[in-house]
């Protein structure tokens, strides 16, 4: 056991810190989320939250790192709830307790929770008083990570929170309280999907959605296409230009599609290729071609050309050894190209706006820039923005593991 | 396969003294197979890259307007005056022909239409003929944005009325010679001199270097922390390392106006109620609309750039999750004997990030600098579907829009796409020239 002189060490006065900043956080998040579930409207107390969360750590502290087990935990909480409520004179998130005491309960629970778990990761293994640089260090990142991880899962999901839940609002209860994004699920099924039900039946997001889905798997059927004899070819064959080819294939990527698109604007009009699929199905392959074969000559290269001239002295030619040999060894890649393209395709926005001016024609991104006009109500828009989100998305989740191996095994892209 | 036979002799020859010196059959075979694998690609990738970058440079030249695009065409209307009811009436047989350019001129135009029978053309004049039921007459040339009438008296007889094929039934058919605005070789430098002489072209180009360098490093530095705290495994790692990318790959659409909708300034957005109900501002920010918010920062009060930072904290948003995932794998295949001989050492983990971390991610995060900075500076459907190049965000490549599509100047857009190209050229070559050899 330490003596009292050590006691008031740089640990201690870290921890006082570290209780002011997680209570204070912890507090703005919760309150955030009981406002957007609840539509409550209030103040979050940060600076007693702060403060609660200091006592909090400093009742941690001063338990002995060895034996913190579930009793430390619940004294820390219960330390943190009581001198929240006492700070804030038993209106802890500055709301008349009888409004919704339940979910203020749940909240304030959520609050210490949350709280307590912080500051046990932080100072797991750390009593009060001085430490070693080394030591302090640890601490240092320790609290570090812990807001970025905080931080940076608020920031990357808001926007996707926001958007499901203005589709599932209507207007009115926005613009009455733009933070109350509560859902009423008492209201049944076809009022509360309104917004999806309307874009199907008026809007034509049935043959937008066709329409994308035919977009993005021809362009990707296109694309392998021209692309797995192509990185082959770079990848394997020996010919004049071979190194040229293979340096300025990414360089074809880097051409702006903006610089591309005046001139293509131009002779589709006059060619009459511009209001229809068709020019799509003949740009899109031709911007994706170049990455895609960039991608599979790089997985190419890293498989054992053992296996292939096995295959050629067996008496297989070229063409047999690729269908044999090389593409079902490659399948992987394949299945991350064919992902990657297929969502270059599906999101593609500047040529599908340029290109289509008919309704039956668009893709969905058009149909969801179509809209964003005053008439049509906002969660429609959101509605369409996750019809459009969705498929991408899902598809994205089931094949994870493929497209974030294919992305980057020797290929770049952005 | 018999001139393979044929070479087998020299080259078998050229086994005993050395090695080969001209080329095999197996090597000219492997060769063709080769230039037959890559034709198609190198077809379309010329035919919709390359092409259209000559062409845009041809078009940068020229002075083109959208509506040029269509073709100049003569507008043909027919009409039978007044409307025929006895046999032996007197009526006027009347063309109205317009030339559908404004500028573009029609040369030796010829049409032919199809009288219907039972009625007779009285007199033809200079310019028609009449042979059997076809009408044919030569209008020579139509400047552009011309008119002209012809009124030619027709007697109508019982047969036309008795058959009831009225004159318009036949659309008359009509030849001619046009010059395409975009085939002709007419040049002029206008479109450059108008790009670079406003005072509007270097704040476009700053505020596109601005975007370039401060959304590159936003989303590098991003990326690097988001690796750094989802490196070390904790349970739900995977879960957050789905999240992180969600950015990435959802359609820019969708989260463009989740975006703006989130920040509206108006009733109903989201951020800046929130922002007020925590007493954290007064007014509502108008954070995609507000050109400058006037800040004081230790007594000095300067303008802040409000629409463009938020435009650049947007484009850090959506493309942090390329360099996390980069980062994050060449993080994963550092050694980690390293990082225990420096523990060993008592390197303190600050150290450890700056003296081993750093050092082994310099490459990887210098080839992402570059290829993020060309993405950027070409991105052009974030800052247009977020503020429409408003607010003092306008960047070259929305710039192109605006002059091609929003002013209908084609040439002008054009003219600007050339000068994007060309400072991408630089950019690539710097790079190029000055970036590790041995990149991942």
């Amino acid at each position: 056991m330490k003596g009292a002189g050590s006691m008031f060490g740089i640990v201690t006065w870290m921890a006082f810190g570290y209780g002011l900043v997680w209570g204070g956080l912890w507090m703005i998040l919760s309150s955030m989320l009981l406002m957007l579930v609840s539509g409550f409207v209030l103040v979050p107390p940060v600076g007693m939250a702060a403060l609660a969360g200091a006592v909090g750590a400093m009742v941690l502290l001063f338990a002995d790192p060895a034996k913190r087990g579930r009793k430390a935990t619940l004294m820390v909480a219960a330390a943190n709830i009581l001198s929240l409520l006492v700070l804030t004179m038993a209106q802890p998130f500055a709301l008349p307790l009888e409004e919704g005491v339940l979910i203020q309960f749940v909240t304030l629970l959520l609050w210490a929770g949350l709280t307590t778990v912080s500051l046990l990761l932080c100072f797991d293994g750390y009593a009060a008083g001085a430490a070693k640089r080394y030591l302090i260090e640890v601490l240092i990142i320790r609290l570090l990570k812990g807001l970025a991880l905080v931080l940076f899962t608020v920031f990357v999901a808001l926007p996707f929170y926001v958007m499901v839940m203005t589709s599932l609002k209507s207007q009115q209860k926005l613009l009455a309280n733009p933070l109350d994004f509560s859902i009423d699920f008492g209201q049944g099924f076809a009022p509360l999907f309104r917004s999806y039900i309307e874009l199907f039946t008026q809007f034509h997001f049935g043959t937008f959605l066709l329409n994308s889905a035919i977009v993005s798997v021809i362009t990707v059927v296109l694309t392998l296409a021209f692309a797995v004899p192509g990185a082959y070819a770079v990848a394997r064959l020996r010919f004049p230009g071979q190194a040229f080819l293979s340096r300025s294939i990414l360089l074809i990527y880097m051409v702006p599609a903006i610089v591309l698109v005046v001139p293509l604007y131009a002779v589709f009009s006059q060619l009459g290729l511009r209001n229809s699929l068709f020019g799509l199905l003949v740009v899109y392959p031709a911007t994706t071609i170049p990455v895609a074969l960039y991608m599979l000559q790089g997985y190419f290269r890293g498989l054992p050309s053992e296996l292939e001239e096995a295959g050629l002295m067996d008496g297989l030619n070229r063409v047999q050894v690729i269908m044999k040999i090389t593409l079902p060894l490659a399948l992987p890649a394949l299945a991350s190209v064919s992902l990657y393209v297929f969502m270059i395709a599906w999101n593609e926005f500047l040529f599908a706006f340029m290109f289509l001016d008919n309704l039956d024609m668009f893709t969905l991104s058009r149909g969801v820039v179509s809209l964003n006009s005053s008439e049509v109500p906002r969660q429609h828009l959101m509605a369409g923005a996750v019809v459009a989100t969705v498929p991408v998305l899902a598809i994205f989740l089931w094949f994870e593991k493929y497209l974030v191996s294919g992305l980057t095994a020797g290929s770049v892209k952005g | 396969m018999s001139s393979d036979t044929q070479h087998q002799a020299p080259s078998a020859n050229s086994l005993t003294s050395g090695p080969p010196r001209n080329v095999g059959a197996l090597a000219r075979r492997e060769r063709s197979l080769a230039y037959t694998m890559l034709l198609p690609t190198f077809f379309i990738v010329l035919s919709i890259v390359i092409i259209p970058l000559a062409a845009n440079f041809w078009i940068s030249f020229k002075s083109v307007e959208l509506g040029d695009l269509r073709a100049a065409r003569p507008m043909i209307n027919e009409q039978l005056r007044p409307k025929p009811k006895t046999d032996g009436q007197e009526v006027i047989l009347r063309y109205r022909i317009r030339n559908s350019s404004k500028k573009e001129a029609l040369g030796d135009l010829v049409f032919t239409d199809l009288i219907p029978e039972g009625l007779v053309i009285d007199t033809a004049g200079s310019v028609c003929a009449q042979q059997d039921q076809t009408l044919s007459c030569e209008i020579g040339d139509l400047e552009g944005g011309k008119r002209l009438d012809l009124k030619l008296p027709v007697t109508v007889q019982q047969a036309y009325l008795d058959k009831g094929v009225r004159a318009r039934t036949s659309k008359p058919v009509s030849s001619y010679v046009t010059t395409n605005v975009l085939t002709s070789f007419d040049f002029t430098t206008a479109n450059f001199t108008k790009v670079f002489s406003g005072e509007e072209f270097w704040n476009v180009l700053r505020v596109s270097l601005y975007y370039t360098i401060f959304g590159t490093l936003g989303a590098l530095v991003l990326g690097l922390f988001a690796a750094q705290i989802l490196h070390t495994a904790f349970r739900g790692r995977a879960v957050l390392r789905g999240l992180f990318l969600f950015p990435y790959v959802a359609p820019v659409i969708a989260v463009a106006f989740a975006w703006v909708l989130l920040l509206d300034a108006g009733p109903g957005g989201t951020f800046n109620a929130m922002l007020q109900r925590m007493g954290a501002v007064d007014a509502p920010i108008n954070f995609l609309g507000q050109k400058y918010i006037e800040m004081s920062f230790l007594g000095l009060s300067f303008n802040f750039p409000m629409a463009l930072t938020t435009v650049i904290i947007f484009e850090s948003w959506r493309y942090f999750p390329l360099s996390f995932l980069f980062i994050l794998a060449r993080m994963q295949s550092i050694s980690t004997d390293m990082y225990e001989a420096a523990e060993m050492d008592g390197a303190t983990p600050f150290q450890q990030f700056w003296y081993l971390s750093l050092p082994q991610l310099l490459g990887i995060l210098s080839v992402l600098f570059l290829l993020r900075f060309i993405w950027t500076f070409n991105k052009f459907d974030d800052i247009f579907l977020l503020t429409g190049g408003a607010a003092g965000t306008r960047t070259l490549t929305v710039d192109v829009y605006e002059q091609a599509f929003a002013v209908s100047n084609l040439g002008a857009g054009a003219a600007v796409a050339v000068v994007v190209f060309f400072i991408l050229l630089t950019f690539a070559l710097i790079f190029f020239k000055f970036s590790p050899q041995d990149d991942g």
